[in-house]
């Protein structure tokens, strides 16, 4: 069908007339279709986690709720720790891994791009020498490390884990970020009596903020949704982070998933992370693209 | 002279912190994590040197080959469907159209919420009793009845590729797009004054010039695959029998499950091997092809 839209768009002018609605209309339909699915899985958790406790868990279940409710809320709302504390887990371990992120990748950064370094490409690799080794892999002796320094069960502990596994993308951010601010506007600050301090807060920071912006908000939602090390470092109830809280949600009091309260408690850890896109979605596709164009 | 040095010097202060961190929190674990494999090192409390006896071990560990095998085999299954997909979805969402626009940012939302959500709300959606999959499919009349999805192997690793295929789809899409936007229109409408049709021009022109692009993308993609862990720890549980279990899974669950920590630590430098020859066999072939 397209192929034939496709030449037909190159032989005839009269024929192309013809055919652009006929091809216009199809692939219409398959963004419809392709939206449909994409929307499908969000669109029913949500709804079923706004129905009744019981009517979650009925068999068959029903498209749409019979009955609004926010019983399920209010379930993950006091389950077990409290929802606040789980959410509050999750923010701190995220705002560390943001703080110690920007406080090591910025001035790596600037030393990278605007200084004469030696052997400044083997440095640039050795830092983001972490891409090429899988922090699942570093999970058991970094376990071992952190039970010895006492920080095993801390924020502190996982939000060193996240910063590790954020780390090389947020230098590779700053670098070509500072890389990009003209030259002159430096030498003007120097000439000004700036030293590379001063003309890093008052030159390149204010002139780099889509890049900062996109690292923060990488880090945050890196940090936000990491599984497997906030699986295993936080191993004491209290100290759960959000997702990992869904696993125990799920295994209900008797055995029985609580099929409502999972739903609500997969809403709320995802909502964060859309609002964010939607809100602040053109740095975080630019973000996306300049750390794959490498 | 002596201000380049002194430059010099005030460059690496400027990088010394990150430096010392990952000095600290990745190479200094990678040694530690070598170190580890040659003991028998238990959660528990104790060590001993033991030599490359877990490396012996593992040599014989049927569950850790046939999690490295299914691994592999998802793998294999996932990568082609999401670059294929991905490259088509980028082909159909790269229009100047607004309805194209939507598409591609709906297609990416489910990018930025974790594989742990995705996985937990999947799992939902799966269940044979509650879930809508089943449902969906028994009304449109694709099956009779419900499909008990968990309880086989095969079955499993389906729903979960389904699943993760609906998460991460996207993420190509959207380098899909840019690669292919960084196309010139120039080289297109020349072929199409050459009479050259669309899907001529898909095959000619768009593929060859992304190449980069997608060799890139497969690396990452099937790098990502290889580490596997939060989907089948959720959806599947490693079961049924075992079957599931991907190469970090039993890593996990011989470190944190058994504690034999040791062991672990040797389980993770062969799959760290395993994939960096991967990688280095992609990087080769991309230097051979990937020149455009």
């Amino acid at each position: 069908m397209m192929r034939a839209a496709g030449v037909a768009v190159a032989t005839s002018a009269d024929v192309r007339v013809a055919s652009l609605p006929a091809r216009g209309l199809l692939l219409g339909a398959l963004c419809v279709l392709i939206l449909a699915v994409m929307l499908f899985p969000i669109v029913v958790t949500f709804l079923s986690s706004i129905k009744t406790s019981a009517e979650a868990s009925s068999v068959p279940p029903h498209y749409l709720p019979h009955t609004l409710s926010l019983e399920n809320y209010v379930k993950v709302f006091h389950y077990q720790a409290g929802l606040l504390v789980y959410v509050y887990n999750s923010l701190a371990v995220a705002l560390l891994t943001i703080v110690m992120c920007l406080v090591l990748a910025i001035p790596a950064g600037y030393g990278l791009a605007r200084f004469p370094i030696p052997a400044r490409e083997p440095i640039f690799l050795l830092l983001l020498s972490a891409l090429m080794i899988p922090y699942q892999a570093l999970l058991t002796p970094l376990y071992a490390m952190f039970s010895a320094l006492g920080i095993a069960n801390t924020h502190l502990g996982l939000a060193l884990v996240h910063t590790a596994l954020q780390l090389p993308f947020c230098i590779y951010l700053t670098r070509s970020g500072f890389e990009s601010v003209p030259r002159e506007l430096e030498e003007a600050a120097v000439a000004d009596g700036c030293g590379s301090w001063r003309a890093l807060w008052l030159v390149f920071l204010p002139l780099t903020r889509p890049a900062i912006v996109t690292l923060v908000l990488f880090t945050f939602i890196t940090s936000w949704n990491e599984f497997i090390a906030a699986l295993i470092f936080m191993s004491k109830e209290t100290r759960f982070t959000v997702p990992i809280m869904l696993v125990g949600v799920r295994q209900g009091h008797f055995g029985a998933v609580d099929w409502g309260a999972l739903q609500a408690g997969v809403v709320v850890s995802i909502v964060p992370c859309l609002l964010i896109y939607l809100l602040l979605q053109k740095y975080y596709q630019s973000g996306l693209l300049s750390g794959a164009i490498k | 002279m002596r201000r380049g040095r002194r430059r010099a010097l005030v460059g690496l202060a400027f990088v010394a912190p990150a430096l010392l961190f990952v000095a600290g929190f990745v190479l200094y674990p990678l040694a530690e994590l070598f170190r580890l494999s040659l003991t028998n090192s238990s959660l528990l409390g104790g060590e001993k040197y033991v030599g490359w006896t877990n490396y012996v071990r593992a040599w014989d560990d049927e569950t850790f080959w046939h999690a490295l095998v299914f691994t592999l085999k998802y793998t294999a299954w996932i990568t082609p469907i999401l670059m294929v997909s991905g490259f088509l979805l980028a082909l159909l969402t790269v229009a100047p159209v607004r309805l194209a626009r939507l598409t591609r940012t709906v297609v990416f939302l489910p990018v930025v919420i974790g594989i742990g959500s995705a996985s937990f709300l999947w799992f939902g959606l799966f269940d044979e009793q509650v879930g809508l999959v089943d449902r969906l499919l028994q009304d449109v009349g694709l099956v009779d009845h419900a499909v008990v999805w968990f309880v086989d192997a095969e079955l499993g690793l389906w729903a979960v590729i389904a699943s993760i295929v609906w998460k991460v789809v996207g993420f190509g899409m959207i380098l899909f797009v840019a690669a292919i936007q960084s196309v010139g229109d120039e080289i297109n409408e020349a072929a199409m004054m050459d009479g050259a049709g669309y899907w001529q021009r898909v095959m000619r022109i768009t593929l060859p010039l992304t190449a980069r692009a997608i060799i890139y993308t497969t690396l990452v993609s099937a790098i990502g695959s290889m580490l596997a862990f939060d989907q089948f720890y959720i959806m599947t549980a490693g079961g049924p029998r075992s079957e599931t279990f991907t190469s970090v899974y039993w890593i996990y669950q011989n470190s944190f499950i058994y504690f034999k920590q040791g062991y672990g630590a040797t389980l993770s430098i062969i799959l760290l091997a395993i994939i960096f020859a991967a990688s280095a066999v992609q990087v080769l072939l991309s230097r051979r092809w990937g020149r455009t």
